[in-house]
């Protein structure tokens, strides 16, 4: 306990770079995962955009790296990151690696969203003379919203699981802090305090996205 | 004038398995809807209506012949060009296909928006179109606070937002009770008398078509198998289809297990007389079976309006002196149609 006090700073300065991590992650594989899973969507045979070429390459890029597990994947990808010039180690690598892993998984996400969305509304709106564009932004995104909003929730919780991985290869974070204050050093305690603060902040966003889902809803 | 004319007008759609034959929806269609009309287009599940609606406003191309809308061949055009014909083609769904994500405003408003109208000139007609279908006190509400019905007047005043001369209604009223039906079905009546809306109508329910249909086509696989007059076609059916239709709405000559209860319990003869405009009154029957002394009862059948015109199908019990009834059967088969039952 005395160790976990003397820690404080340490513990607060890692939990910020945990918040760092996962919300810069969740931005960019957010982003990553709606355009493959708007690709997805899109391009499926009978959809807006019907491409047997482009759906049949993506789902196929996103089945080969989405089952990867986190750990390997991490140093898997580094060869990648230094041939764009991004530092293979760290937190720079820690937000590219996870933005890329979540981006899959995301996509898939939203690939799944989107097809909840009925076929008649979408005849709905081209009946209307609506473009295959407006379409997709303006009926088929904002009618799947409410159940989007929940899996980037999900995808959320995901994420915070991915940055303590991170924190293996120095992305730092509570992860980190708990690998090497708490296991490394026979600290129970200070490995608790830092799954007990995981556990608030993945509660809090669970609940905020839940609330906004059912806002989004109406239910 | 017409307003919508389908020349071998024929869609297939690839084959299910590679072996297979492309299966063909639409075989070959010729139609033609003239401005003004309540066009019906009847038929079962399957029988290729549906897809017509939708070549018709070119949801989806045709596999060939020629679809023309006011005048402009539309298998020809170019998707951007087919836009514009959708916005001047409303169409309404028999699940209303409302966007859940809008409110009602938001819905009717949509068309408007899509075809690039000013936003103080949306306002305007969308509080105009609220109060045709009757809801303007539910312009805020979203689609899942209303009723089967008040959904379907939010989907045809949504269909109408652009103020378009066609409206394709695609099973319309076939979600929604008995009650609903009418309702929806005198809206119709009134876009078509008060707006001079064409309206093409595909239904599988006859009800639908006897009280809304001026003109209507009975298809059966992907054809047109009897096209006419809805009174024409309703009092003189000649295809199997057709009969089965009308049959549901329209008592004909008794068959089966409901010939047998009745023969059971009537034991003198029994002859179905139709009643048609063009042939004698049902008092001219009456007053000739009475005055042979033959002894009358109805015991089937009955009389029928569509479009302001009569006609119908009674079965009579005759008793009596059978060479009295047998004389009397002849005098009306003379001049009324008549069919032996018993």
């Amino acid at each position: 306990m005395d160790d976990l006090i003397r820690l404080t700073p340490l513990f607060w300065e890692a939990f910020g770079q945990t918040l760092q991590l996962v919300w810069l992650s969740l931005l960019f594989g957010g982003l990553g995962g709606l355009v493959l899973g708007g690709l997805l969507y899109a391009t499926r045979p009978g959809s807006l955009y019907p491409n047997a070429f482009v759906y049949g390459l993506v789902n196929v890029i996103v089945n080969i790296f989405r089952p990867i597990p986190f750990l390997i994947f991490l140093p898997a990808v580094q060869p990648l990151a230094r041939s764009l010039g991004i530092v293979a180690i760290g937190t720079g690598f820690a937000i590219f690696a996870i933005s890329l892993a979540a981006s899959f998984a995301i996509g898939r996400l939203v690939e799944q969203n989107l097809l909840t969305v009925s076929p008649g509304v979408i005849e709905a709106s081209r009946a209307a003379g609506a473009s295959r564009l407006r379409t997709m932004f303006q009926i088929v995104i904002p009618e799947a919203l409410g159940p989007l909003i929940l899996g980037f929730t999900f995808a959320f919780v995901a994420l915070v699981d991915m940055s303590a991985v991170a924190g293996y290869i120095g992305g730092g974070g509570t992860g980190n802090f708990a690998i090497q204050y708490g296991m490394r050093q026979f600290n129970p305690v200070v490995t608790w305090a830092a799954v007990f603060v995981i556990i608030v902040l993945v509660q809090l966003v669970q609940f905020f996205g839940n609330w906004l889902a059912r806002k989004v809803m109406r239910r | 004038m017409t307003i919508v004319s389908l020349r071998d007008v024929r869609k297939s759609y690839p084959a299910p398995r590679r072996s297979a034959d492309p299966v063909a929806a639409i075989d070959g269609v010729d139609l033609d809807v003239d401005e003004g009309d309540i066009f019906g287009i009847i038929g079962y599940s399957g029988a290729g209506k549906s897809t017509l609606v939708r070549l018709i406003n070119a949801l989806e191309p045709v596999t060939s012949g020629s679809i023309t809308v006011h005048g402009t061949d539309i298998t020809t055009l170019s998707e951007k060009d087919l836009r514009g014909v959708r916005s001047g083609i409303g169409m309404i769904f028999q699940q209303f296909n409302l966007f859940n994500a809008k409110t009602v405003r938001g819905n009717i408003d949509y068309p408007l928006l899509v075809a690039g109208v000013a936003k103080a000139e949306r306002a305007t007609r969308v509080a105009e179109l609220l109060d045709f279908v009757g809801l303007s006190d539910k312009g805020d509400n979203y689609p899942d606070q209303l009723s089967g019905g008040q959904k379907q007047r939010v989907g045809i005043a949504r269909a109408l937002a652009t103020s378009p001369r066609i409206l394709l209604a695609d099973e319309a009223t076939s979600a929604l009770d008995p009650e609903t039906t009418q309702d929806v079905l005198g809206l119709l009546r009134r876009v078509n008398r008060e707006l001079g809306i064409t309206i093409i109508v595909i239904t599988h329910e006859m009800e639908v078509i006897q009280s809304l249909a001026t003109r209507v086509a009975v298809m059966e696989k992907g054809r047109v198998v009897e096209l006419g007059d809805t009174f024409d076609v309703f009092s003189e059916p000649h295809e199997r289809a057709t009969k089965r239709f009308v049959s549901t709405v329209v008592k004909g000559v008794p068959q089966g297990e409901e010939l047998e209860v009745l023969a059971a319990r009537h034991p003198g003869r029994i002859v179905t007389v139709a009643i048609r405009e063009d042939g004698i009154g049902q008092a001219e029957v009456f007053r000739t079976l009475a005055a042979a002394g033959v002894a009358v009862e109805l015991i089937y059948g009955g009389v029928h309006d569509i479009q302001g015109r009569t006609f119908g199908n009674l079965t009579l019990a005759l008793g009596g002196e059978p060479a009295a009834v047998a004389a009397a059967v002849a005098e009306l088969s003379a001049r009324v149609s008549i069919t032996e039952v018993k």
